[in-house]
């Protein structure tokens, strides 16, 4: 098991070093001056300078890219060109709301789309079924900042439950933070629970047809445990890849979701990068979030040898 | 012996599909899917014709007019006509939905054909492939856009690029899978030239899974689309998008949330119908991916 988590690790690395490649790649080959993309048409040469200075872009390609992969090695993620703070920091100051969306949003998926999928695939070919992949299309089809401002539109201001936008921190007591948590987990939990109710849906179908389950009920064990015990713990290795692979669609909708309710986390804070063309703040964003991708992936692998004993490596 | 005598493979690609095309109007619901994609690609292409007003046009003195005889869907912040602009607006998404599913299904073909025949790159390719889907394709394309200027071609790139590794793989494990097939082998094994084998025996073989994967891609290249323009690093207000609509609509949505409302209403219908059509074309043209969905 160990051999094997290692070996797992090991092919992260030339995955995680891809994605620096690709990174370090895309600023530097994109036609003309890097210094003077990022400054915008109207720069100083001294903004001009600070930026080549900032990012050593005088320096052979090679270089460059070395110099920069030691710092990234030793979490030196760079300094801001607009504010000149370390980037570590300021992604440190603004991760509070968008890890509070991710969790919320993961549970409430899990939550709703797992019994909803082993429902459908139960009372498969009735109007359940044909509800649960209904809604499931279309929560692949509705885009999340359309439906957050349904879901304000309705809960923030024609009911008035809710409040409009805004964050409050956890440190601020539960209460507040837990209100403007709401809206901003239903919209982004609406696309998980579709991906996760349809594969859940798929995953059951194949096993129920299967030869133990109808051992299972021949045997007059409850529906209930045939389902859960006998059907869901055969399906679940690919329910917990989609959790999985999902996960690059939870970061994306994070950065939709936190512009839509104004939520100051790091995706807001790559926007602003993005506009502001800060790009130490940009790449230090795709690092993490793949970093992240990856790590979540790396795990749900791992989860495979817990959860079935058949898959050993 | 020709190679034109051996089965199953040797059917021209066309052939494949044309007596298929009876899946679009299987069920209703698939039906009503294909009427209201042709009314949006209809309403799209006849735009000039269609909208009332110039979508561009600045009238200060009709700033977030309600719905009126002039002006049936009212007008935005800079008071422009809400109705002409949407209809405008579907010309870019639908433009870069075709435009994202054809470069990602053709260079994705390319690098999956290679990759699956060619042991020696496949490492590689794997790997690069897997890099780039490691990374969030929001993110991915934002950045894009963010270094290289927001046009239709440049956003329509950043689009692609994250869409191209997930065509990759799919060819390329359709063409693992049908290498080992006695008529594969047949065809190397009496030297037929390589590019023969790909485009006579392996290609056939990817049409079917790519155009169901074509169409997913389209509806994701055009959410993706209006998720750029919304959160402001996409095209820019000029060329009205039903995201940069929305963009726009957020400053005032608690007192006009029709400025969000009609174009959020046309995106999602849009994608909805590629989306349903997508699943359909996956359960006629590809028995194999429907078993795997569970259909029994």
């Amino acid at each position: 098991m160990i051999g094997y988590l290692l070996r797992r690790v090991l092919t992260a690395i030339p995955v995680m070093g891809a994605v620096a490649l690709f990174v370090f790649l895309l600023l530097r080959l994109t036609p003309g001056d890097p210094a003077a993309v990022l400054a915008g048409d109207n720069a100083s040469p001294e903004h001009l300078a600070h930026i080549r200075a900032s990012l050593g872009l005088d320096e052979p390609l090679y270089v460059q890219f070395f110099t920069w992969i030691n710092h990234l090695l030793h979490a030196d993620l760079g300094v801001s060109l607009i504010s000149n703070v370390p980037v570590l920091s300021m992604i440190g100051d603004r991760v509070e709301p968008s890890i509070a969306i991710a969790l919320f949003t993961i549970i409430v998926a899990i939550v709703v789309a797992v019994p909803l999928g082993v429902i459908a695939a139960w009372q498969h070919g009735t109007w359940i079924d044909r509800c649960v992949m209904g809604l499931s299309v279309l929560g692949f089809s509705v885009p999340g900042f359309v439906l957050g401002y349904v879901l304000i539109q309705l809960f923030a201001i024609d009911l008035r439950w809710l409040p409009v936008q805004g964050f409050k921190s956890l440190s601020g007591g539960f209460g507040p933070f837990l209100e403007r948590m709401i809206l901003p987990t239903m919209t982004l939990s609406f696309v998980y629970v579709a991906l996760i109710a349809r594969m859940t849906r798929a995953a059951m179908l194949d096993v129920l047809g299967d030869d133990y389950i109808r051992t299972a009920r021949a045997k007059g064990i409850s529906e209930t445990a045939v389902l859960l015990r006998h059907g869901l713990r055969n399906a679940a290795v690919p329910v917990i890849t989609v959790i999985g692979s999902g996960f690059a669609l939870l970061i994306s909708g994070v950065v939709v979701v936190e512009s839509v309710f104004n939520l100051p986390g790091i995706g807001r804070l790559t926007v602003d990068a993005v506009l502001a063309r800060d790009y130490p703040v940009i790449q230090a964003m795709i690092l993490l979030t793949s970093l992240i991708y990856v790590s979540v992936n790396l795990l749900v692998d791992v989860a495979y040898t817990l959860l079935d004993p058949r898959i050993r490596y | 012996m020709s190679t034109d005598t051996l089965p199953q493979s040797s059917l021209p690609i066309t052939g494949l599909l044309r007596p298929r095309l009876g899946f679009l109007a299987a069920t209703p619901i698939i039906a009503v899917a294909t009427v209201c994609l042709l009314l949006i690609i209809a309403m799209s292409i006849f735009a000039p014709w269609l909208a009332p007003h110039d979508p561009v046009l600045m009238v200060p003195s009709q700033r977030l007019k309600p719905p009126s005889a002039e002006f049936l869907l009212g007008t935005d912040g800079f008071g422009r006509d809400l109705l002409s602009r949407v209809v405008y607006g579907g010309r870019v998404s639908l433009l870069i939905g075709l435009g994202a599913a054809a470069l990602a299904t053709g260079v994705g073909l390319v690098i999956g054909l290679i990759s699956g025949f060619f042991k020696w790159v496949d490492a590689v390719l794997m790997r690069l492939m897997d890099g780039v889907m490691a990374i969030p394709s929001i993110l991915l394309a934002i950045a894009v856009v963010s270094l290289s200027g927001a046009s239709v071609m440049t956003v329509l790139v950043a689009i692609t690029i994250p869409e191209i590794p997930r065509v990759a793989r799919l060819v390329r494990s359709v063409v693992l899978s049908a290498r080992g097939e006695p008529y594969v082998e047949a065809a190397i094994s009496i030297g037929s030239s390589l590019p023969k084998i790909m485009w006579r025996h392996l290609m056939p073989n990817t049409v079917a899974p790519l155009i169901v994967q074509a169409t997913y891609v389209c509806a994701y290249a055009i959410l993706t689309e209006a998720v750029l323009s919304f959160l402001g690093t996409g095209i820019s207000p000029e060329t009205p998008t039903w995201g940069n609509i929305i963009a726009g609509g957020r400053a005032y949505f608690q007192i006009k949330p029709s400025l969000i409302f009609w174009p959020g209403l046309l995106l999602s219908l849009s994608i909805l119908s590629i989306n349903l059509i997508g699943d359909a074309a996956r359960d006629a043209l590809d028995p194999r991916m429907k078993r795997r969905e569970g259909a029994k």
